[in-house]
């Protein structure tokens, strides 16, 4: 029984032990503080489907064997152009929603083959060449949303040049889009059936395209590259599908985010975001070599319920609550990434 | 591949070999001198505006990227956690504030505060670094950043409510937390730099004259051979040439000769220099580097790796949490939830940009990264603006610079191991 217990407890790891632990505790104290549960719930749902799909977006790029995709804000970028130019053109609702992901299909196809292509040259510093590659590029959008030809009096600057750091979506009907579809009313909690379903929808249609011949070869590829040589797959090749594949759900996952947020956010907007996702599938059980669509579900559900939960918990108790949700979330999500990496380390070791 | 003998004795083979090597190996400074000296074309600027500016940019920020050498030479690459150590500079700063003590006293306190707590955090640091051999870089960068939410928790809700402290500069109106920016006016603003300042040219004349004195006591000493004596007789030629320019500079009506250098601030840094210098001559500096060349024959020979690694980390923790203090006596006012953020990819991209790598960083290459890195800072907003009417595509373009060659340097330093690594194995295949 107790070398169940040990095995159990090294398995799903120490700190995920203090994170659910922790998100428990919140949960006790959340009733009896009184709070307003269903409300809690309500938001604890939006969360975990708006964020669900940039957590999903993760997933390949673990698989493929390039490590987590920490220049995710590729992906996310790709996603916003889309955006934006189906903005410029004027649609509304769900033809606009899906213009956008449209147009950030070939968008983010060429970009993760070419990012692929520099991944595999740097095979063994993967995670740390991402970060650079996201935030360089990141900067350079910065001076893209200033010169980009966007004109539409909703996104552009009334005076000046370039576009707006936030963009409202409401006048294209865009905005809560998902989350209004089909949504419904149980003893207060709000159901976002819509939102839910499409996260649900794009887990599925990953799952099945991980058990296609491509993603068998994937995991292969990913699970132990000299294996998979060996076995007649191109190893180089995986890495740069699962890293277009990568791209492309982040396109996706901003744009189901950001109709749920009600705001496009360019500029500095998607510079940390990789690290939020990232957070939330470690925390879900993956590690930087093995990950599964479990762990996606799992991660973010934690990892957001305990974002949404602390806010009101902290506001009984702290002084300054807008800050304390963002401490709450640095500390757990560089917490969780590090012993990740030490838990990569000891694999190295040994 | 074998050398063919009878190339190597072409002699203009050898020196056009000798120029793509240095091209190669500059690459990336090469090409930032290039940008530097375009932008500033572009940028109009008046020359004695950015003298003032680089002269007070380099002073406040060698220091700081000074202290990352010491890790790349124990074989831990750029060391992204020195934001550690600036933010247990401003922790220290805070509480100096606090308590009034102004000028020199108050810095030579936080010195004598913040060492200590800069050894804790780098013994952590480097322990953590142990466990996670080869992702020191990537360790780093997120550590830095938890220890960030931790800086962030213990100043914005611990101080003022759980830890007492009645100020009501510092803490915010509700009683709870510092405020957002810390001003250091009438306190340890200039502390170090006013305690003693020269004009720039004075400064210059000293320099020349101890460069040339130093040199001629080397060339009366030595009996070198002929073309090294040639060259010390340039180095003194030039040396004396500065002094004569620096006195044209005194009598001219030039803005720049009101230029005043903080000596005691240079001072520091080429204490620094001296240091580093000394240090790769001792036994630990030498343990260091045969740590850095390789972990196993260094082991091997009777080196305790992981406690060289961690002094290598304490000592790059102490002399960053130094060099931000410089800085922030230097600024002023500052961000207390912000001025931390940037240090350490500005500091590790101005290394960079002087020609460092990961394996690779020298002194020299520290100085001369700050120099063309900040030049860079300073025109590329005004060069934006004349080039697309707007100075702001030249903050994001020094932004992405900044990000862009820490990049670079990255894949560059990947593709040599596994261009190395593939080497190997051929090698030994081919035996």
């Amino acid at each position: 029984m107790q070398n169940i217990f040990k095995d159990f407890v090294r398995n799903f790891g120490i700190p995920r032990l203090i994170i659910l632990g922790f998100f428990l505790l919140l949960c006790v104290m959340a009733v009896f503080l009184g709070l307003d549960f269903a409300e809690l719930m309500s938001s604890s749902l939006v969360r975990i489907g708006m964020n669900g799909i940039l957590v999903l977006a993760i997933l390949p790029s673990i698989v493929c064997g390039t490590g987590p995709n920490f220049g995710l804000s590729l992906g996310i970028l790709c996603g916003l152009l889309g955006g934006l130019i189906a903005m410029e053109l004027t649609l509304n609702g769900f033809t606009n929603f899906f213009a956008a992901i449209a147009f950030s299909i070939p968008l983010s196809v060429l970009v993760g083959y070419g990012y692929g292509l520099l991944l595999n040259k740097v095979k063994g510093s993967e995670m740390m060449f991402a970060i650079f590659v996201g935030w360089s590029v990141v900067s350079v959008m910065k001076i893209g949303w200033l010169v980009l030809p966007f004109n539409s009096p909703e996104m552009a600057w009334p005076i000046g040049r370039g576009v707006r750091v936030t963009i409202a979506l409401l006048n294209r009907e865009v905005s809560q889009l998902l989350n209004n579809l089909w949504a419904f009313n149980v003893g207060g909690v709000i159901i976002p059936t819509g939102l839910l379903l499409f996260f649900v929808i794009c887990c599925f249609i990953l799952w099945l395209f991980m058990r296609s011949k491509t993603g068998m070869a994937m995991y292969a590829a990913g699970d132990n590259p000299r294996f998979a040589r060996a076995a007649g797959i191109n190893v180089d090749r995986q890495r740069i599908i699962g890293t277009i594949v990568s791209t492309f759900i982040g396109a996706v996952g901003i744009l189901v985010y950001a109709q749920s947020f009600g705001f496009y956010q360019l500029y500095d907007g998607p510079m940390m975001m990789p690290f939020i996702a990232i957070a939330a599938i470690l925390i879900g059980g993956a590690s930087i070599r093995k990950a599964s669509i479990t762990n996606v579900i799992v991660g973010t559900f934690l990892f957001f319920g305990i974002l949404v939960v602390a806010m009101p918990v902290a506001n009984a108790f702290a002084a300054d609550i807008a800050s304390m949700a963002e401490i709450t979330r640095q500390i757990i999500q560089n917490g969780i990434i590090l012993y990740a990496l030490m838990q990569a380390g000891k694999g190295d070791a040994a | 591949m074998k050398d063919n003998p009878k190339l190597n004795r072409d002699p203009g083979h050898a020196v056009k070999k000798k120029v793509t090597s240095f091209l190669t190996n500059n690459m990336v400074t090469i090409m930032f001198v290039v940008l530097s000296l375009l932008a500033f074309q572009v940028s109009g600027m008046n020359s004695n505006l950015y003298i003032t500016d680089i002269v007070s940019r380099i002073s406040r920020n060698s220091f700081t990227v000074l202290a990352l050498i010491i890790p790349v030479i124990a074989g831990m690459g750029l060391n992204f956690s020195i934001i550690v150590g600036a933010m247990a500079a401003q922790a220290v700063i805070i509480y100096v504030t606090h308590w009034g003590v102004p000028g020199f006293a108050g810095i030579m306190l936080c010195v004598a505060l913040v060492t200590p707590l800069s050894i804790l955090l780098g013994y952590l640091t480097g322990h953590l670094f142990n466990r996670v051999k080869g992702q020191e870089m990537i360790t780093g960068l997120i550590f830095g950043y938890f220890a960030m939410g931790i800086y962030t928790f213990i100043f914005l809700q611990l101080v003022g409510g759980v830890l007492p402290m009645d100020n009501e500069v510092l803490v915010l109106s509700s009683g709870v937390g510092i405020r957002t920016t810390i001003d250091l006016y009438g306190g340890l603003r200039y502390g170090l730099d006013d305690l003693f300042r020269l004009p720039l040219p004075v400064m210059l004349i000293i320099a020349g004259l101890i460069a040339a004195g130093y040199q001629l006591f080397i060339f009366m000493r030595s009996d070198r051979l002929k073309a090294q004596r040639f060259n010390m007789i340039i180095g003194i030629a030039g040396s004396l040439l500065v002094v004569v320019l620096a006195i044209v500079l005194m009598n001219s009506n030039s803005l720049i000769r009101l230029i005043s250098i903080p000596v005691a601030t240079w001072l520091a840094i080429i204490a620094l220099c001296f240091f580093l210098f000394f240090f790769t001559k001792t036994k630990l500096g030498q343990d260091m580097r045969s740590v850095g060349q390789d972990r196993h024959i260094a082991a091997v020979s009777g080196i305790n790796v992981d406690r060289v690694r961690v002094i290598a980390i304490i000592m790059s923790t102490v002399l960053a949490s130094w060099g931000h203090i410089i800085f922030l006596q230097n600024m002023g006012a500052w961000s207390t939830y912000g001025s931390h953020m940037q240090i350490g990819f500005y500091a590790i991209a101005a290394i960079l940009i002087g020609g460092a790598t990961v394996t690779r960083a020298t002194i020299g290459q520290a100085l001369l990264g700050v120099f063309l890195f900040h030049t860079l800072f300073i025109v590329a907003p005004a060069a934006g603006r004349e080039l697309f009417g707007d100075a702001q595509i030249g903050e994001y373009f020094r932004v992405f610079v900044a990000f862009g060659v820490i990049g670079v340097t990255l894949a560059m330093h990947a593709w040599k191991t596994k261009l190395q690594s593939n080497q190997g194995i051929r090698a030994i295949k081919d035996e």
